[in-house]
């Protein structure tokens, strides 16, 4: 905790988790698409799904998927703007079996027809926690910079992925596997230390058996 | 060093130095979050700015907000207090301006900072933008006040909670209503000792405080009581900075609150399912908003 925690951050109102909370939701969904949306449906559930007009949080969660920030004050013209740019939004009311009370289930497609999935909580003071992408089990709260990594479940991917990392000087402060089915397809989760360039992450994406690797920028 | 695990040790430190407790907090972070002070004092400033243009949006009389509860109140604040017809006075007059529309602002999807939350967002702004005015203090002085409001906030954070979830409004308006009150204490040249009793006198006032938010928002009472705590920021300054002090001290108040919110019924802690949320007006609004839910 520090001084920019309590006096801070500087935000859309009305609401730290119903607005700002959802905003990150919505960026992180938006960059890892990595192309412009052309359609997104949003599944609410909880408190989300009851008080969503009232707080903004529709218009917070198009707004992040366009690539807004917290405190864009165009969150206010969010849906009239994804109109604009032919993006279609649905949203829909879901009941999700044991999930935090302000989960909001995001898909988006692209204009090739690619399609991401994630599944994310707000949970207080503008904190969040993406729990699912396309189906596989994450944990990233988003404040520090975060590697994803697709690739072949074979022996060996994991150790070269992770020296790489070291031998780009940087540190591993977090790091989680998540796998479909064995042998199959795989995620890892990797939270840096620090920062992590483009040109550092075309190295991992160049490795045989890694099928995709996206950076999270700190949201 | 322990200076935001007890307003004890965070008075101590500034008596050791001989500094106003704004310049520890900014070398301490500074040194902690490794930049230089000048840095932290501008990312500060730029909160310091939204904090204004906050206030300038909040006064527009169209303000209305998504569900049209709130809009207006700190307009019809301003033309009372400009047309000399409030009764306290331009200074506390302009500081319930303040706090209003900066709350407003926040109900309207506006831009403003979250001081410790955004439902208690209007409080701070107005405390400090109003003895700015009234005293005609330089933008560096209150912007250093920031960081005091900070670190009693920080300790406050740290020993019970700035969450209505966790302890009703004493958390949020609570809060920020005691890191306003030892703020304006050190903007109007008063000790440290004497900002740790504005903050115990100004949260003594709030215990029990609830938060019981309308249907479900944060707009009723929400605004008001942001103009509440303002009001009752200025009593803890005031009297601190007039030799009275807090019998319990704010450590033990700090710890008061919180043992009072664990005691709250959930139905009094942001759920809407009590106070002012279940009464007759709240329901039938709930439903006019949020149709059968």
């Amino acid at each position: 905790m520090n001084v920019f925690d309590i006096v801070g951050p500087v935000m859309i109102g009305p609401s730290s988790s119903h607005t700002a909370g959802a905003v990150r939701i919505g960026k992180i969904a938006g960059a890892l698409l990595g192309n412009a949306p052309v359609s997104a449906h949003i599944f609410l559930h909880g408190s989300f799904a009851k008080t969503y007009k009232g707080h903004g949080t529709d218009k917070a969660l198009v707004a992040g998927i366009m690539g807004m920030t917290p405190s864009d004050t165009r969150i206010r013209q969010s849906l009239e703007l994804a109109k604009e740019q032919g993006i279609t939004v649905v949203f829909e009311k879901a009941e999700l079996e044991g999930a935090h009370p302000n989960t909001a289930v995001i898909t988006l497609k692209d204009a090739q027809g690619r399609t991401v999935t994630v599944r994310g909580a707000s949970v207080g003071g503008g904190n969040i926690v993406i729990s699912e992408i396309n189906g596989m089990k994450v944990d990233i709260t988003g404040q520090q910079t975060t590697l994803l990594i697709l690739h072949h479940d074979v022996p060996g991917v994991i150790a070269h992925v992770t020296n790489y990392i070291a031998s780009q000087g940087v540190n591993i402060g977090n790091f989680k596997l998540s796998r479909t089915q064995r042998g199959e397809t795989a995620l890892m989760t990797i939270e840096v230390d620090g920062e992590f360039s483009k040109e550092s992450n075309k190295g991992i994406e160049t490795m045989p058996d890694v099928i995709q690797s996206i950076i999270l920028q700190p949201s | 060093m322990g200076i935001y695990y007890s307003i004890e040790n965070l008075v101590a430190a500034a008596l050791s130095e001989n500094k106003k407790i704004s310049q520890i907090v900014l070398t301490e972070q500074a040194h902690e979050l490794e930049k230089t002070e000048e840095e932290l004092y501008h990312i500060m400033r730029e909160s310091f700015l939204v904090m204004q243009q906050s206030v300038v949006e909040g006064t527009a009389p169209d303000m209305r907000s998504v569900s049209g509860l709130t809009g207006g109140n700190a307009y019809k604040m301003k033309c009372a207090v400009d047309s000399n017809k409030n009764l306290c006075g331009k200074v506390f007059g302009n500081a319930l301006v303040r706090a209003l529309a900066v709350s407003e602002s926040n109900a309207c999807m506006g831009r403003i900072v979250a001081a410790p939350t955004a439902g208690s967002c209007g409080i701070i702004p107005a405390a400090l933008l109003s003895i700015m005015e009234d005293r005609s203090l330089n933008e560096h002085d209150v912007i250093m006040a920031l960081f005091t409001s900070s670190a009693f906030g920080m300790v406050i954070a740290n020993n019970a909670s700035i969450s209505g979830a966790e302890g009703g409004c004493q958390a949020e308006c609570g809060s920020a209503s005691a890191m306003a009150a030892a703020a304006l204490t050190e903007l109007a040249g008063g000790t440290p000792q004497m900002a740790a009793h504005a903050c115990a006198i100004a949260l003594q006032n709030i215990l029990g405080l609830v938060c019981d938010p309308v249907a479900g928002l944060v707009e009723v009472p929400c605004v008001n009581r942001n103009a509440m705590g303002v009001a009752n920021a200025f009593v803890g300054a005031e009297l601190a900075l007039a030799g009275i002090e807090s019998v319990i001290p704010a450590d033990e108040v700090i710890v008061a609150m919180k043992r009072v919110g664990d005691a709250m019924p959930n139905a009094l802690k942001e759920t809407s399912e009590g106070g002012l949320a279940s009464t007759p007006t709240g329901k039938r609004l709930k439903k006019e908003i949020f149709g059968e839910v």
